[in-house]
């Protein structure tokens, strides 16, 4: 597992909020590092692969941990 | 950054609670994916630019818009109420009420409000373009908007538009 430089929470928001602040939190860390974004929006799976994609962050795990909680570990690539 | 940076332009040309949604909820998405976002708010869209948005919403005329309550138990709250336009037409005061009940839903339901969503765009860059013509015919200057709108015409949107790889009118 990589070290998280920064955790981001993001439960209860709704569809776009997660991917906006997850763009946010971005911005905060180094390239190189970790972001770890918790959301409960089941739309945050396909939201932030297409994300990651759109972005070229790498999306290094996403997570359905169950009771409606997805969690994302994000790498800045750039 | 993954490719040559994506391009977003979209019209925005409906001003009613719901229809506020769609245009900065799409302009947001794509401006946190790093795509260069512009919207062109004409018509009944343009008062969206104004610094205090009064959008309101009408349940009357609008058969698909759910009736529902905001508060009670989960069952009461899934109940969709029969309202005949007759009875929505004669209430006064009843499009306050759709309104509060629709910003109340949304709220609960962890929505950000349009002036959370437009200040989302703010941040990101989004440009924000009212549309001259309309501003002429409806008597709106440029004071009345937020210090971030542009003002442009048709030919000026088009130009950006044409280098755009999704466009959209709303």
């Amino acid at each position: 597992m990589s070290d998280v430089a920064k955790v981001l929470d993001c439960s209860g928001m709704l569809c776009p909020m997660p991917v906006v602040k997850t763009r946010k939190a971005m911005k905060e860390i180094e390239v190189g590092e970790v972001l770890e974004m918790i959301s409960t929006d089941p739309g945050s799976m396909p939201d932030m692969q297409a994300w990651a994609k759109q972005t070229g962050h790498e999306l290094l795990s996403a997570t359905d941990e169950g009771n409606n909680v997805f969690r994302f570990l994000i790498k800045k690539t750039h | 950054m993954a490719d040559k940076q994506k391009r977003l332009a979209l019209v925005a040309s409906r001003g009613t609670l719901d229809w506020a949604y769609p245009p900065f909820i799409l302009a947001s998405a794509a401006a946190a994916m790093d795509w260069e976002v512009g919207v062109f708010f004409t018509f009944y869209g343009l008062p969206l630019l104004k610094k205090e948005i009064d959008a309101k919403v009408s349940p009357l005329g609008n058969p698909a818009m759910p009736m529902k309550m905001p508060f009670g138990s989960e069952g009461f709250q899934n109940i969709e109420w029969p309202m005949p336009n007759l009875l929505m037409a004669n209430i006064p005061g009843f499009e306050s009420m759709a309104t509060g009940l629709m910003k109340k839903m949304f709220k609960n339901k962890g929505v950000a409000t349009v002036e959370e969503m437009r200040e989302a765009c703010i941040d990101m860059d989004v440009r924000l373009i009212g549309c001259q013509m309309t501003m002429d015919v409806f008597g709106f200057s440029k004071d009345d908007f937020i210090e971030e709108a542009e003002v442009a015409g048709a030919a000026a949107f088009l130009a950006f538009a044409a280098e755009a790889e999704v466009n959209m009118f709303i």
